[in-house]
């Protein structure tokens, strides 16, 4: 069966056996994009979070049929090196990742969440950003994430003076 | 003994080898070093006339440094990057002695073909300090010899040379490094030169930004699930739930015909299928009947009743004095701690290809050495036929001291003849988790007249941890007389204590147990300093004037001292219950690294929460002092997750929970929104850090918990009495 579907801005018709299979492992394996990780398959540890039409999807639980059609961003879509996301950019300044394999999911949860309250409090941090870190590092991301906020909000000043 | 001399600290000249170049590659330094880490140091300290008998490939050329055209190190590490920050400290450490900035030093996992093995494992927070002194040889000598090249070809004295960010230059001429090495057949080696003065490291002792920072944020595909080989099927093996069941037999036909099915492997200790991708191999594997032959149906009560002080056989760790008169009227408290799991984010994973007289495993492993033996084992190859690729690891905390599916992935792969890559679903790591074992203890102690301890006792009892480990061999073990992980913080540190004693009691469980990140440490010192607060709180003293009081006078001891001083300093710890919060105070030794914390606690809806953690700790020369701050938060979390949430059942003969969720563990709205971390320096040498902030963190917050409440608390994970 084919599915087409928009990742990272590019559109891609993968041809999939069973439409069931989650879009974790049509991203992974079929799309070869490494940057979205399996952590349990039940949903449960966000570290397979990525974004459908900009909303944080748990990958490893949604059926790939569900986004045909979509947009679809992984972490690998979010920003790079030279074009940063702001919340790449506060993980950066914070020095936030140890093993860093749940950091792509915190990333894309935190990034989801920004669009949607901008202007964030420790409680809508504590509300929305469930996923599961081993190492601890929930301290150095929520100093992130509220860093993340207010270079995301000076990133929308300073375009909105530009035009 | 011969082992004597090979532990010698010193590079040794014709252990130092050179090659021409390899492909690209300007040229290809090698050397072979023996050292002693300090956990080797540690257990040859008990045991000093045994050779310690899993040190291996000592005599074969290790590479450790490559040149490249473009000027760059390329440093192969021996140690594995888990995210206690490793690479980052060697680059710092190989860029000072090598005079090169750290952008040009790439650090990359060695594989096994470069000999360049570690003989032990990434573990045991080893890995800065066991490194320190022959990584920085290593990399003066490399220095040496491409400044003695470079005079050769500039013709210029060596004296009249400067070097820096590997740029040689002297006499109006410049050389690179690279261009230095070019050509050169016969290079000479140097003894070892003088190291550098600290006041001249240009990186060592800074907040240097981790090297593995971009890759991370970006999403690079660095670890072990993420490795793939070309024309690679996938694996899946059947597991039983139950604990304790042995393989009878299995009906693989149903299995056989489904779509993608290439192969069903039965052998005599798995049974595993390959099919042309992951799902479809996972249907199979569900296809499969398996009948297993299991223990009967036991339940965590039947584990806590194995697990009680009195079972299993014991020694006596440690004692002072003879005071310990049964008829004495004793303080006695019992502390328990329940079965822990490592729950690390990324699942046990590999991918293997054997080929006719080889093998190639990629795989996130903490044991190169182990992993690559058990596998040239099974296949009946040399060793040095199986090179062990291994990647960036998804969280270790020892679950990756054990990796028989390294051993299932090559069986499989060799009866498909092609890579096939395998991994654990979640319920199977939950499962068949290798976990922190249960422990109970009973604690004694006697105040004397001014209201200090006259005696004291600690007796404890804890499943595997280093026996029937692959790690140590039993016969250590076996001659120590105790399990060198489950004794880990069961040393009693307050020496100034007239009578004291601690016996450790061993018992074997029906399921297996072993490594998890800082051993006995974390149950141990959450009884013994749970212990000493009530003591304190017996005889009406500070608790931290209490501590203080019965530290003996030897540097260890002094550091100790330090470093609870300046915690209780930093936190302005008060034994006052002030707007419904409370302080905890707890402190802890752990492979010669001391550390106190204050924790500071309010009840929210009748549950415990922590606010603020101060931590002071004496790790000696911070190599860099923002990864040890960043390892210190992270234990202080990893620590408070496994006191107040964690917790696996037996029931029916299966372990559970098998899901994150149930599996409770801390979240960021768990996590304290202060750590306040001071970095204290009693000795001139890095010493060890992944680990000794997992100490003090549950009796810290139990003993806030107490202050507020009253209640004393003595099972992990911590639960409030209704």
């Amino acid at each position: 069966m084919k599915i087409s579907l928009t990742v990272n801005g590019e559109l891609k018709t993968v041809d999939i056996a069973d439409e069931n299979t989650p879009l974790l492992w049509v991203v992974r394996d079929t799309l070869d994009l490494k940057g979205t990780k399996f952590g349990c398959g039940k949903a449960a540890c966000g570290a397979c979070t990525l974004h459908v039409d900009g909303e944080a999807v748990r990958s490893c639980s949604y059926p790939v049929k569900f986004a045909k059609g979509k947009e679809v961003t992984t972490i690998e879509g979010l920003g790079d090196k030279e074009n940063p996301h702001p919340v790449q950019q506060a993980w950066i300044e914070e020095i936030v990742p140890q093993c860093g394999y749940c950091q792509p999911g915190f990333m894309m949860a935190t990034a989801a969440l920004l669009n949607k309250v901008p202007k964030l409090t420790d409680e809508d941090i504590d509300k929305n950003i469930i996923n599961v870190c081993r190492c601890g590092t929930y301290y150095r991301m929520r100093k992130a994430i509220h860093k993340a906020a207010n270079l995301q909000l000076e990133k929308e000043n300073n375009e909105s003076k530009e035009l | 003994m011969a082992d004597k001399e090979k532990g010698s600290k010193k590079v040794s000249r014709r252990r130092f080898l050179v090659k021409g170049g390899l492909g690209t590659i300007g040229v290809v330094a090698v050397g072979a070093y023996i050292f002693r880490n300090p956990i080797r140091r540690e257990l040859l300290g008990f045991a000093n006339s045994l050779e310690a008998p899993y040190t291996d490939n000592t005599d074969k050329p290790m590479v450790w440094f490559e040149v490249t055209n473009n000027n760059e190190i390329l440093l192969h590490s021996p140690k594995m990057e888990m995210g206690q920050g490793t690479f980052t400290g060697i680059a710092q450490m190989a860029a000072d002695e090598l005079s090169v900035s750290m952008s040009q030093i790439k650090v990359v996992h060695a594989a096994s073909s470069t000999g360049n093995v570690d003989s032990f494992a990434t573990g045991g927070s080893t890995s800065i300090s066991g490194l320190w002194k022959p990584l920085r040889e290593l990399a003066a000598m490399l220095r040496v010899m491409l400044i003695k090249e470079a005079a050769r070809k500039m013709n210029v004295g060596i004296d009249e040379l400067n070097v820096e960010d590997g740029v040689i230059s002297g006499n109006g001429r410049t050389l690179t490094y690279a261009q230095a090495a070019k050509g050169v057949e016969n290079w000479e080696v140097p003894d070892v030169p003088s190291l550098k003065n600290a006041k001249d490291y240009e990186y060592i002792g800074k907040p240097i930004a981790r090297v593995d920072l971009d890759a991370k944020v970006y999403g690079d595909p660095i670890f072990g699930m993420d490795a793939e080989m070309p024309d690679m099927l996938y694996g899946a093996v059947v597991r039983p739930s139950k604990i304790g069941s042995t393989f009878v037999s299995a009906d693989t036909s149903a299995a056989e015909n489904m779509p993608g099915v290439v192969k069903i492997i039965v052998e005599d200790d798995f049974v595993g299928v390959v099919a042309n991708s992951m799902i479809e191999a996972e249907h199979a594997k569900d296809a499969i009947n398996v009948t297993w032959e299991s223990y009967e149906n036991l339940d965590t009560a039947a584990i806590t009743k194995m697990m009680t002080v009195g079972n299993g056989n014991s020694t006596t760790i440690q004692k002072n004095g003879d005071a310990f008169d049964e008829d004495d009227e004793f303080e006695t408290l019992e502390f328990r701690s329940p079965i822990g799991a490592h729950a690390q984010i990324e699942p046990n994973g590999v991918v293997a290809f054997v080929e006719s007289d080889s093998a190639t495993i990629k795989i996130s492993t903490q044991v190169v050495s182990i992993t690559r033996k058990e596998v040239a084992n099974r296949l009946g190859l040399d060793t040095d036929k199986v090179n062990i690729v291994p990647t960036y690891l998804g969280g270790g905390f020892g679950r990756r001291l054990h990796t028989p599916h390294a051993v299932q992935a090559a069986v499989m792969s060799k009866a498909v003849g092609k890579p096939v890559k395998y991994f654990f679903s979640r319920k199977e790591e939950f499962q068949h988790d290798m976990f922190r074992p249960p422990t109970h203890h009973i604690i004694k102690g006697k105040l004397n007249s001014e209201g200090y301890l006259d005696t004291l006792e600690h007796e404890f009892v804890s499943g595997d941890v280093a026996t029937d480990s692959a790690l140590i061999p039993n016969a250590l073990t076996n001659f120590l007389g105790a399990d060198v992980g489950a004794i880990r913080g069961g040393f009693i540190q307050y020496t100034a204590i007239p009578n004291f004693k601690t016996v450790y009691w061993h018992v074997v469980l029906p399921f297996a147990t072993s490594w998890w990140r800082s051993l006995g440490l974390l149950a141990n010192t959450f009884a013994m300093e749970s212990f000493i607060d009530e003591m304190a709180l017996k005889a009406n003293k500070n608790a931290v004037d209490f501590r203080l009081h019965q530290i003996g006078e030897e540097p260890i001891d002094n550091r100790l001292k330090n470093v609870i001083k300046t915690a209780a300093e930093k936190a302005n710890y008060n034994e006052e219950v002030v707007n419904g919060r409370a302080m905890g105070f707890a402190a802890s030794i752990d492979a010669n690294t001391p550390c106190a914390q204050v924790a500071e606690v309010s009840i929210v809806d009748n549950k415990i929460k922590v606010h603020k953690v101060t931590v002071a700790m004496d790790p000696g020369l911070a190599v860099n002092p923002d990864q040890i701050r960043a390892q210190c938060e992270g234990c202080v979390i990893m620590g408070m997750s496994a006191v107040l949430y964690e917790q696996m059942f037996v029931e029916d003969g299966e372990l559970t929970p098998t899901i994150y969720g149930p599996y409770q563990m801390a979240l960021m709205k768990n996590a304290p929104k202060e750590i306040d971390v001071v970095l204290l320096q009693g000795k001139d040498t890095p010493g060890a850090v992944g680990e000794p902030p997992l100490g003090p963190i549950g009796a810290a917050i139990a003993n806030a918990v107490r202050r507020l409440t009253g209640q004393r608390l003595t099972e992990l994970p911590l639960k409030l009495s209704k």
